[in-house]
């Protein structure tokens, strides 16, 4: 908790308020796509249906060009900032970490994203797994140190 | 407004998905992800001196009011944008899952599983609590979840994501052909 005492008015939320407003789109589109329901991971997972692959094929894709189009065009920020997109490395939590977390999404049917358009959406089971995905990050948190990374 | 109303096909909800990378990049160098809110919540919550959970959440707020979207979002397409259509599923997926005890096919989540009453069953606790614990301990082991690695990370091609990608869809395939067969049946 460095500078929990810096001024923060409503000028921040303001700025924030346009992030809101992308996320009400995306919740849209999760639950209009029925990315969201169950059913359609366990197709994903059975090899019985093109549906997911397909959204998200076409969303990489579509994330590729724009951002070789941002590159290319060195498109800057409404705020005028040149675009930074940060490195990932490489940790073998990217492995181990992946494998839990796809076990899990085939169990819930949700990842992240999906929960809380569930919970929107008047699902009142994806508030607990919302609250045990808290968790889990919580206790991946304290077990940071000793886990291989 | 009908067709709005109709399920989305995949061309349509895949494109759009992947435009939210650029406005988010251009609206203020954010990059799309929303694993990480889970632990924003926890800093926000619960630090508890946790090192990992030691930093300043509020210079991320961003991403909490994008997720607070997405709940109202979810909100909208389910109230306003919704008529109520069966979900047109592969029926070799309906015949699998109905041999393995699902019997509700209704909704979008099957409510034998996944409700309020089921939660002190022992394939609630599983399918809920421990598939939730799974999901967020996994993720934030991982550094990100669909959207980070699988949409994020692969649009800007960094291969550690292809990786996280590859192991995800890896763990899923294990659960959903050798695991879930006998969950669902407890």
């Amino acid at each position: 908790m460095t500078d929990s005492n810096t001024p923060r008015g409503s000028n921040q939320t303001l700025q924030n308020s346009k992030y809101l407003v992308a996320g009400v789109l995306f919740g849209i589109i999760l639950v209009k796509s029925e990315v969201i329901s169950w059913f359609r991971i366990q197709e994903m997972f059975r090899g019985q249906s093109f549906h997911m692959y397909g959204i998200i094929g076409s969303a990489v894709i579509t994330g590729m060009i724009s951002i070789f189009l941002i590159k290319r065009l060195q498109l800057k920020t409404i705020t005028q900032e040149p675009v930074t997109i940060p490195e990932k490395k490489f940790h073998w939590g990217n492995v181990y970490g992946g494998l839990i977390f796809g076990l899990g999404w085939a169990i819930t049917g949700a990842c992240p994203g999906s929960l809380y358009a569930q919970l929107g959406s008047g699902f009142g089971a994806a508030a607990i797994t919302l609250c045990s995905a808290i968790a889990g990050t919580w206790v991946y948190s304290r077990l940071r140190e000793k886990l291989p990374h | 407004m009908e067709i709005i109303k109709q399920p989305w096909p995949w061309y349509i909800a895949g494109p759009l998905i992947g435009l939210i990378v650029p406005a988010l990049l251009l609206m203020g160098n954010k990059s799309f992800g929303i694993s990480s809110t889970l632990r924003q919540v926890c800093a926000a919550c619960i630090p508890a001196k946790i090192p990992f959970l030691q930093y300043d959440w509020r210079k991320d707020s961003w991403n909490l009011f994008f997720v607070a979207g997405i709940i109202l979002g979810g909100f909208i397409a389910g109230h306003f944008l919704s008529i109520p259509t069966p979900l047109q599923l592969n029926p070799w997926t309906t015949a699998m899952l109905r041999q393995q005890g699902i019997k509700d096919f209704s909704g979008l989540l099957p409510a034998g599983i996944f409700s309020l009453s089921q939660l002190f069953t022992v394939r609630g606790l599983l399918f809920m609590v421990m598939g939730g614990f799974l999901v967020g301990f996994g993720t934030r082991y991982a550094g990100g979840c669909t959207s980070g690695h699988a949409i994020m990370g692969l649009s800007s091609l960094q291969w550690p994501s292809l990786v996280a990608t590859c192991c995800f869809m890896a763990g899923g395939f294990i659960m959903t052909w050798f695991l879930l067969p006998y969950l669902i049946r407890l």
